[in-house]
C-alpha cells in the first residue's frame, strides 16, 4: 500500500503537466468554441522563443520568460483571433477544428524558419537552475520533487485557481461564456463581443505559452510533435471535465498522472504490458471515456439562436451542373491523366518518377479519406494508422507464408478493413469533434502500443516487402509500377464514384444534410457510416501495402506516423473532400511540392557556386535562401490550405471547378439571350 | 417636435444574395408604440435586426435619437438605448437566470448597481427569483420571455424592439407577456412590435406599419387601418399563402 501511495505521489507532477495542457484546451474551447489542436503549436512557439532567449542569448530568466509567455503568447493569440478565428465565429465546430489542424501544421514550420530547424536539445527549465535536478525538495524524504516539478505544480495550482475564480466570480468570465454561446445575443446585451473574444484568445494563448515553456524540459529536445502527443494524452482529462468544468478537468488530469505512475511502478518491468501500456495509457483512457461517457454522444453544442442573421451557404453548383459539362470536365481529367502518364513514362528521370509514383500511391490512401470524410462526413484522423496496418499485414504475410505480394496486399486490405470496422462500431456513434478525437486516440494507441511489438511491425528493423511480378511484367521497373499504381488508383476511384452515387452514398448525404429529415424517412446513419468507415479502412490498407511495396519496406517511421496522417487530412480537406481529382491531386502534391521547392530553393546556391565572381550584394541576398526551406514551406502551404475549409467546405478544387462552370454557364446564357434578342428584333420587322 | 427615438431612411438590406428590404422609411417617436405587421417573409424581422445593428443595411440610414448609427456594432446600439428581444430564444441557455440578468446589468449599471437591480427584478417577477440558479435554457418559453423583459424593465431603454414575442406561447402566457409590454410602455419606453398575432399588437400600437415583400404598403393609426386596409391586409395574407417565397435577386 505504501508503495502504491509513493507511486501515486510521484504521478502528481505528470498529472499537473496534463492538467496545464487540458485546462488550457478547455479554456480555449469555453471562450472561443474552437477545439484548438493548434494549442500545441502555440505552446511550441513560446517554448522556442524561451529556448532562444534563455539558452542561446543567455538572457536572465525573468526577461526571457516574460517575453516568451507574456508577450509572444498573447501576441500570437491576438494574431490568430484577428486574422482567422474572428471570421469563423459562425462556422461549425468541425470547420474550426480543421482550421486549427492547419495551424498545428503551419505554425511550428514558421517558427523553424525563424529560429533554424536544428534540434534544440535540453530545453532550459523555468527556474533559476540550469538543470532541474540541481535543486531537490524536500531533501532526504521519500517523495522528492525537483525544481521543474515544483514549478509545474505551483503554476498549475495558480492557473487552475485563477481560472476557476475567473469563470465563477468575474464579469469577464461571464462575458466570455456569453460570447461563446452567441456573440450576437451578447452584443444585444451591450457586450463588446470582439473585445471579449480578443481577450479570451490572448489569455488562452498565454496559457499555451506557459504550458510550453514548463513542459519543454521533460523532453530531450524541443519538438512540436512531442508537445502535440502530450496534448492528446491530456485530452482524456478534458473529456472528464466534459470540455467545460475546470476543476473536474484538473482532477481528471491528476488522476491520470497518478494512474500512469502506479501502473508503471506496479507492473513487472520489461513486460509487454509495461512497455506498451505506460505510454499508451492516456490514449486508452481517452478512447474509453469517449465511448463510455454517454453525455458526449449527442452534440452538446449550444446553437446560436441568431444564426439566421448569417447569409445562407451558397448552393453547390455541382448539383445543378448540366450533363454535357460533367462529361466534358471528366474528359479533361482523363486526357490530363493520360498526358501525365506519358510524360512520366518517357520524360522523367528516376528521381521524379519515384515522386510521381509515391504521389499516385498516396492518392489511393487519400481516396480512403474521400470515402470516410467526403462521403461519410466523418473526420477520421486514423487513416495513416489503417494504412500502416495494411502495410504491416502485407509484409508479415509475405515474410511468413511466401504468398505473392498482390495476394498479401489484398489480405492487408481485408485486415485493415476489419480493424476499421472494429473501430467504426463504437466510434460512429460519436459526433463531429468527438469522432475525430476518437480516431486520433486510436491512431496514438496504435502508434504507442502496437507498433513497437514485433508481431505487428517486425521490430526495430522494418520488414521487407518485394515488388509484385504480374505475368511477364516485373514491377521492379519503376515505370511498370507506375502503370500498375495508376491502374489501381483508377479502379478504386471508379469504385468510390459508385459508392458515392449508390445507396450508401445517398443515405450518408441525406444524414449530413438533415439528420432529422433522414431519420424521419427511415434512414439510420449508423449502418451506412460503418460501411463507409470500413470501406475507407480497406482502401487505406491497400494503399499502405502498395506504398510499402514501392518503398521496399513497411517502414512506419518513414511513411505512417500519425502526424503525417494529420497533414494528409488537412491536404485532402482543403483540396476537396468529396472530389476524386482532389484526392489524387493532394496525393501527388504531398511529394511533388517539397521536391519542387527543394529544386527552386537550391537554385541560388548552385548559381553562386557557378558564378564565384558575383557581386557581394547578390551573394548576400541569394545566400539567404536555404534548400532546407523546402519542407517547412510546403507544410506551411498545406496548413494554410486548411484555412480555406471554413469558407469553401467543398474544397479548393471543387470551388475552382464550380466558379469556372458558373462562368461558362453565364457565358452560354448571355449568348443565348443575345441570340434571342436579335431574333425577337427580327420578328416585328418581318411582320411589318 | 422632439427627435424620434428611431428613424429609418430608405433602408435596403438582405442576406447574401437575398434582398429582404427595398427602401423602407419610418420613425418611432419617443414613448410611442409602433406595430410592424405583415405576412411571412415580408421583412419584419429584418427591419428589427437593422434597427438594432444586427444586420448592416446595404443602403439607407438608421438614426437613433437623431444620431447616425448606420454600420455601428449592436453593442453600440445597446449603449444608445436600443433593446432588442429577438425572435425565438433570446436568453443565454448555458447561463443561469441570475447570470443572464447580471450580464445585462453589468454593462450599464456597473458593479455596484447590479445587486440593487437584481433585487428590483426579483421583486417585480418573483418567478425569476425561484429559478435564480436554474440554467436559462431549461426555462419554459414564457419564462424566457419574462427573463428578457425583466432586463428591459430595469434598464429602461429608449426603445424596445420586440420580435414575435408570442411565438410558441400559449394564449394565456401571451396575454401576460403583453401586459408586461404595456407596463414597459407606461414607463416611457418606445416600442417597435413585430407580431403575427395582430390583435395583441394593434391593442397596444399608436401607429401601424404594414410590410409587404420588403416595402411599406400602409402607415397610419390602427383605427384607420381597421377600416381602410382590411382589404389590403387580407390581400397580402392570401398572397403569402398562395405565392412564392420572398423576392430574391442575384447579387454579383
Amino acid at each position: 500500500m505504501v508503495d502504491l501511495l509513493e507511486y501515486a505521489v510521484r504521478g502528481i507532477p505528470t498529472g499537473c503537466v496534463f492538467a496545464l495542457l487540458a485546462v488550457g484546451l478547455v479554456l480555449t474551447y469555453k471562450t472561443s468554441g474552437v477545439f484548438n489542436l493548434a494549442f500545441a503549436a502555440q505552446a511550441y512557439t513560446s517554448a522556442a522563443v524561451f529556448y532562444v532567449l534563455r539558452k542561446e542569448q543567455e538572457w536572465p530568466l525573468f526577461w526571457s520568460a516574460f517575453i516568451a509567455i507574456v508577450i509572444v503568447g498573447p501576441a500570437l493569440g491576438l494574431l490568430l483571433e484577428r486574422v482567422l478565428f474572428r471570421h469563423l465565429r459562425g462556422a461549425g465546430s468541425l470547420a474550426k477544428m480543421v482550421t486549427s489542424l492547419g495551424l498545428l501544421i503551419a505554425i511550428p514550420e514558421v517558427v523553424k524558419l525563424f529560429f533554424g530547424s536544428d534540434a534544440k536539445s535540453n530545453p532550459p527549465p523555468l527556474w533559476y537552475v540550469r538543470r532541474t535536478d540541481e535543486w531537490l525538495w524536500p531533501q532526504g524524504s521519500k517523495f522528492v520533487f525537483d525544481a521543474g516539478q515544483v514549478t509545474t505544480i505551483l503554476s498549475t495550482l495558480v492557473v487552475v485557481l485563477g481560472l476557476t475564480v475567473l469563470f465563477r466570480y468575474t464579469n469577464l468570465g461571464l462575458r466570455m461564456r456569453a460570447v461563446v454561446e452567441s456573440s450576437r445575443l451578447a452584443e444585444l446585451n451591450g457586450v463588446n463581443a470582439e473585445r471579449v473574444s480578443m481577450a479570451s484568445w490572448m489569455l488562452s494563448s498565454m496559457l499555451a505559452g506557459l504550458a510550453g515553456v514548463l513542459v519543454a524540459p521533460l523532453f530531450a529536445s524541443l519538438n512540436p510533435i512531442d508537445l502535440f502527443t502530450l496534448l492528446v494524452a491530456a485530452l482524456a482529462a478534458t473529456v472528464v471535465g466534459g470540455l467545460s468544468s475546470i476543476p473536474l478537468t484538473f482532477i481528471g488530469a491528476i488522476g491520470l498522472g497518478m494512474l500512469q505512475a502506479v501502473l508503471a511502478g506496479s507492473l513487472p518491468t520489461n513486460s509487454v504490458l509495461a512497455t506498451g501500456l505506460r505510454p499508451g495509457l492516456p490514449f486508452l483512457v481517452l478512447f474509453a471515456l469517449l465511448i463510455f461517457r454517454p453525455g458526449l454522444r449527442s452534440n452538446s453544442e449550444m446553437a446560436d439562436p441568431l444564426a439566421t442573421v448569417d447569409p445562407p451557404l451558397p448552393v453547390p453548383v455541382a448539383v445543378s451542373r448540366p450533363r454535357w459539362m460533367s462529361i466534358s470536365s471528366r474528359t479533361v481529367g482523363v486526357v490530363a491523366t493520360m498526358f501525365g502518364l506519358l510524360v512520366s513514362w518517357f520524360v522523367l528521370d528516376g528521381f521524379w518518377l519515384a515522386i510521381v509514383i509515391s504521389g499516385v500511391v498516396l492518392g489511393v490512401i487519400m481516396l480512403s479519406l474521400t470515402v470516410v470524410t467526403g462521403i461519410g462526413g466523418m473526420l477520421s484522423l486514423a487513416q495513416a494508422s489503417l494504412a500502416a496496418i495494411g502495410a504491416f499485414t502485407t509484409a508479415q504475410v509475405v515474410t511468413a507464408t511466401g504468398l505473392p505480394v498482390l495476394v498479401a496486399m489484398l489480405i492487408g486490405a481485408a485486415v485493415a478493413a476489419a480493424c476499421g470496422a472494429l473501430l467504426a462500431i463504437p466510434v460512429v456513434r460519436l459526433d463531429g469533434v468527438y469522432l475525430a478525437l476518437g480516431t486520433l486516440a486510436f491512431a496514438l494507441m496504435f502508434e504507442s502500443i502496437l507498433v513497437p511489438l514485433s508481431w505487428v511491425s517486425g521490430g526495430s528493423v522494418p520488414l521487407a516487402v518485394p515488388r509484385p511480378v504480374i505475368g511477364p511484367w516485373d514491377l521492379a521497373d519503376d515505370r511498370y509500377f507506375l502503370l500498375f499504381a495508376a491502374l489501381c488508383l483508377t479502379v478504386i476511384a471508379l469504385a468510390v464514384i459508385r459508392v458515392r452515387q449508390g445507396t450508401t452514398g445517398r443515405f450518408l448525404q441525406a444524414i449530413q444534410s438533415s439528420p432529422t429529415a433522414a431519420n424521419s424517412i427511415g434512414i439510420s446513419g449508423g449502418r451506412s457510416r460503418i460501411i463507409a468507415f470500413t470501406l475507407a479502412a480497406g482502401i487505406a490498407g491497400f494503399g499502405g501495402g502498395l506504398l510499402a511495396s514501392f518503398a521496399g519496406r513497411a517502414n512506419y517511421q518513414a511513411s505512417f506516423p500519425y502526424v503525417v496522417g494529420l497533414v494528409w487530412v488537412a491536404l485532402v480537406i482543403s483540396a476537396g473532400a468529396r472530389s476524386i481529382q482532389a484526392a489524387v491531386f493532394s496525393g501527388i502534391m504531398f511529394f511533388l511540392l517539397p521536391a519542387t521547392l527543394n529544386r527552386v530553393f537550391s537554385w541560388p546556391e548552385n548559381y553562386l557556386e557557378a558564378h564565384q565572381q558575383a557581386p557581394e550584394w547578390m551573394q548576400n541576398l541569394l545566400g539567404l535562401v536555404q534548400p532546407n526551406w523546402a519542407v517547412p514551406v510546403s507544410f506551411i502551404l498545406f496548413g494554410i490550405g486548411a484555412f480555406t475549409y471554413a469558407k469553401h467546405p467543398e474544397g479548393i478544387i471543387e470551388a475552382q471547378t464550380n466558379s469556372s462552370v458558373t462562368a461558362v454557364l453565364l457565358w452560354t446564357e448571355r449568348r443565348k439571350a443575345k441570340v434571342d434578342a436579335t431574333s425577337s428584333m427580327d420578328t416585328p420587322q418581318v411582320s411589318a | 417636435m422632439s427627435v424620434p427615438v428611431l428613424s429609418c431612411e430608405d433602408l435596403e438590406a438582405g442576406y447574401g444574395p437575398f434582398r429582404a428590404l427595398f427602401g423602407i422609411s419610418f420613425e418611432v417617436a419617443e414613448g410611442t408604440a409602433t406595430a410592424l405587421i405583415g405576412p411571412n417573409g415580408a421583412g419584419k424581422s429584418t427591419v428589427a435586426r437593422v434597427a438594432s445593428g444586427l444586420v448592416a443595411p446595404s443602403a439607407g440610414r438608421v438614426l437613433v435619437k437623431g444620431v447616425d448609427m448606420t454600420g455601428k456594432a449592436p453593442h453600440e446600439f445597446a449603449e444608445a438605448g436600443i433593446a432588442h428581444a429577438p425572435e425565438g430564444r433570446a436568453v443565454f441557455a448555458s447561463l443561469t437566470v441570475e447570470e443572464n440578468l447580471e450580464l445585462a446589468f453589468r454593462e450599464s449599471l456597473g458593479r455596484k448597481g447590479v445587486a440593487a437591480a437584481l433585487d428590483e427584478a426579483y421583486e417585480m417577477f418573483p418567478r425569476l427569483k425561484e429559478r435564480r440558479t436554474q440554467l436559462a435554457g431549461t426555462l419554459s418559453g414564457g419564462e424566457q420571455r419574462i427573463l428578457t423583459l425583466a432586463r428591459v424593465m430595469i434598464l429602461r431603454p429608449a426603445l424596445l424592439i420586440a420580435d414575435e414575442l408570442s411565438l410558441g406561447l400559449a394564449p394565456m402566457i401571451t396575454t401576460e407577456v403583453y401586459r408586461i409590454l404595456e407596463k414597459i410602455k407606461a414607463a416611457g419606453c418606445a416600442l417597435l412590435i413585430v407580431e403575427q398575432h395582430m390583435d395583441y399588437a394593434l391593442a397596444l400600437a399608436d401607429e401601424v406599419l404594414l410590410l409587404r415583400q420588403g416595402e411599406v404598403t400602409f402607415r397610419g393609426p390602427p383605427g384607420e387601418m381597421d377600416r381602410r386596409s382590411a382589404s389590403l391586409l387580407s390581400e397580402s395574407l392570401s398572397e403569402s399563402l398562395s405565392e412564392n417565397p420572398p423576392q430574391q435577386e442575384q447579387s454579383s
